[in-house]
């Protein structure tokens, strides 16, 4: 059986067995780019709509939190180091792309540890991470941390804008504005976490999760698990990833260097406790104590729908700048800057019937 | 041999013009690219071309100067060769500009020069002039070097987007993104080591044999359009060429090969292999009768053994790219956007 024969018979089941008026929502960036690259809304029944959640880490970043990364970023004694998708990420006054471009020591790393490399070799500078992320890239960057310290490298500091899954699903939820049959949980974040922390969703709100893989096939199958599911519960379909208790060594990584913050969320503003702040005894590396910066006042673009996308609220094609005065060139808001989120990806991977 | 003597490290003084300039052109270029036009010494080269001529230019600034499967040198002379290519021009001759950093070692200096001129007798193209210029340390990165080619056009018909028609096949001479990868690895920027030697290779053997078999199978004019996918990849060239002719192409996400170390490497970084630099690969649209000969030709070629039609010309969706996925649904693919490798060539 071939690929498309073996998903044809997947999408064959759903179109059976799915009844109407379903709406399922991803919140993982990477899997809003698989259903894009795959074309997999042209799988679905009409009844099933696929809609993205708050899951992209460059889209939730608020605004607040980019102008305070420009800012440090101007410092003249700073390197600001970090993942290539936030340099072009558009805040209040310019990206950081535009600050290297004006003279900012601005260098992207595919990995956290490639910055603490940097602070090692150049001990003049002040190499800040500027660490954005969920539960999935956290610990790598705690492990950065931590090698950092044992080197004892003192001009090696991180400003942690990390995030954590579970509880935005909650606020969304708590808004009601968005009518979620059921979540396609996101693969790499469970395979830290492990499933426990989503049992509120079937619990509390009897809506149904279902932790998804990356591949076509995954997508379409938990699909397919979501819609056979009579009463509510959190079920894995990436078996091949992810245990129910996830992964224990992370997690001690996690709650060694971190702890659970403010965050501040695109599209959701403030929710208590689902950011990741340096522990009392990291204070010293922690670039947002070492750093006085004035971020200045904060500028969201004149009809830029991000925050309703992040909800599902909006689809990215129902915005008026999408395609037209927001594309991957030339982005107004973050969701059309970062390769996952929902208008890039949309955008990128459009189908040969959409505008 | 020479009694000129050379020091370890390139001076300013060997851009002066003068005797140090001199010694440097006659025992590394000289001696490097032997032949009867340079060993002149001329200020500029005289040719006698018979037919149409093609003419280009290409700089090359690419780090690091040393990769698996290639250097700057090689590259230089590939990617001016294979721009040459895509007019179907057999190259007649190659300029070859030197920008180089003071303190720059004469020893790679050297390595990279036999390296040139290996791959400019693989091509069958003499190196007959050029030019060095020094500038101070910090001014430059180690090595830039610029070739310029001229070549006999060796079919009678334009090629080009225009010349692009309803129906007519498109084919890859070979696996896309090695290139790109291997420079990435050989960075060294990350912590992984890819088995991946750049695809760096001098084109126009493969181009002649697929111009020679189309004009055998059907006629003067079956080859339509040439274009090789360096920065940009393959999406780029084919979006650019939709968007020139106003005609759309289909293509076969599984025809296109993509080699399995390419393939994870994308996956982790988060790049389309599609999208990636090439610098010995060949995009060619045929008339579709000519298409099963063409890449038969091809794929007897030292650097075309992979190729493979992956899709067709289409009047179906004007200035757009589709892609057919495995599983059946389609998508647009579109032309990246910048900076996403600088200086990979």
């Amino acid at each position: 059986m071939t690929a498309a024969d073996d998903l044809a018979c997947l999408a064959a089941e759903l179109r059976e067995e799915a009844g109407p008026g379903l709406t399922f929502m991803e919140v993982c960036g990477t899997h809003t780019m698989a259903i894009a690259r795959y074309g997999l809304r042209q799988l679905l029944p009409e009844g099933v709509r696929l809609v993205s959640g708050p899951g992209c880490p460059v889209c939730v970043t608020a605004m607040a939190d980019l102008d305070r990364v420009l800012a440090l970023a101007r410092l003249p004694e700073v390197t600001l180091v970090t993942f290539g998708d936030l340099i072009r990420v558009p805040a209040s006054r310019g990206t950081l792309a535009e600050e290297r471009a004006a003279g900012a020591d601005v260098r992207v790393v595919y990995s956290p540890s490639d910055a603490v490399r940097i602070a090692a070799a150049e001990p003049k500078r002040q190499v800040v991470f500027a660490g954005i992320g969920f539960e999935t890239t956290a610990p790598t960057t705690a492990a950065a941390l931590l090698e950092a310290r044992a080197a004892g490298l003192t001009n090696f500091s991180m400003l942690s804008l990390h995030k954590t899954m579970p509880l935005p699903l909650r606020a969304l939820l708590d808004l009601g504005e968005t009518p979620v049959s059921g979540f396609l949980l996101p693969g790499h974040v469970s395979v830290i976490t492990g499933t426990a922390c989503y049992e509120f969703l079937a619990r509390e709100y009897g809506i149904a999760g279902v932790v998804a893989g990356f591949e076509a096939r995954d997508v379409l199958e938990a699909l397919l698990m979501l819609v056979r599911q009579s009463e509510p519960e959190i079920a894995i379909q990436y078996t091949r990833a992810v245990r129910p208790e996830g992964n224990v060594v992370a997690q001690r990584l996690l709650e060694q260097v971190f702890e659970p913050s403010d965050a501040d969320w695109r599209g959701l503003g403030v929710i208590s406790g689902s950011g990741l702040a340096l522990r009392a005894e990291f204070a010293d590396a922690d670039a947002a104590r070492r750093f006085a910066v004035d971020p200045g006042p904060t500028l969201e673009p004149p009809g830029c729908r991000c925050g309703e996308v992040l909800r599902g609220v909006t689809d990215p094609a129902d915005c008026a700048l999408f395609g037209a005065r927001c594309t991957p060139e030339d982005p107004v808001g973050a969701c059309m800057v970062s390769s996952e989120g929902a208008c890039a990806a949309r955008y990128r991977y459009r189908g040969l019937d959409d505008a | 041999m020479p009694e000129h003597r050379v020091t370890d490290r390139i001076l300013l003084g060997h851009g002066s013009g003068g005797k140090l300039y001199r010694d440097l052109v006659k025992d590394i270029f000289v001696t490097a690219f032997a032949n009867p036009v340079l060993e002149r010494l001329d200020d500029a080269a005289a040719l006698a071309p018979t037919g149409r001529i093609a003419f280009t230019t290409d700089a090359h600034v690419v780090q690091p100067l040393k990769f698996p499967g290639g250097d700057i040198g090689r590259l230089s002379v590939a990617g001016t060769v294979n721009d040459l290519a895509t007019a179907a021009a057999r190259p007649l001759a190659l300029a070859a500009a030197f920008v180089i950093e003071e303190g720059f070692a004469v020893a790679e200096l050297r390595a990279v020069c036999a390296s040139m001129a290996a791959t400019a007798r693989e091509a069958d193209v003499p190196i007959v002039t050029g030019d060095t210029k020094v500038v101070e340390r910090g001014a430059a990165d180690g090595l830039f070097i610029t070739t310029t080619g001229v070549g006999e056009i060796v079919v009678a018909h334009d090629l080009g987007s225009a010349a692009v028609r309803d129906g007519d096949a498109v084919i890859l001479s070979g696996g896309v993104g090695d290139h790109a990868v291997a420079i990435l690895a050989a960075r060294g920027e990350f912590d992984f080591r890819a088995d991946v030697r750049s695809d760096c290779a001098p084109l126009w053997g493969l181009v002649e044999a697929a111009v020679e078999a189309a004009r055998t199978q059907g006629g003067e004019e079956a080859v339509r359009f040439l274009r090789d996918p360096t920065r940009g990849g393959l999406t780029t060239v084919l979006a650019e060429l939709t968007e020139e002719s106003g005609l759309g192409i289909e293509v076969e996400e599984q025809a296109i090969p993509v080699s399995p170390a390419v393939r994870s490497v994308c996956d982790l970084l988060g790049y389309d292999p599609l999208t990636l630099a090439n610098e010995g690969k060949m995009v060619l649209v045929t008339a579709a009768e000519t298409a099963d000969a063409v890449v038969a030709a091809v794929r007897a070629t030292t650097y075309g053994r992979d190729a493979r039609r992956i899709g067709f010309v289409t009047a179906a969706h004007p200035g757009r790219v589709a892609l057919r996925t495995p599983f059946g649904t389609r998508r647009v693919l579109d032309m990246p956007i910048g900076e996403l490798l600088p200086r990979i060539c």
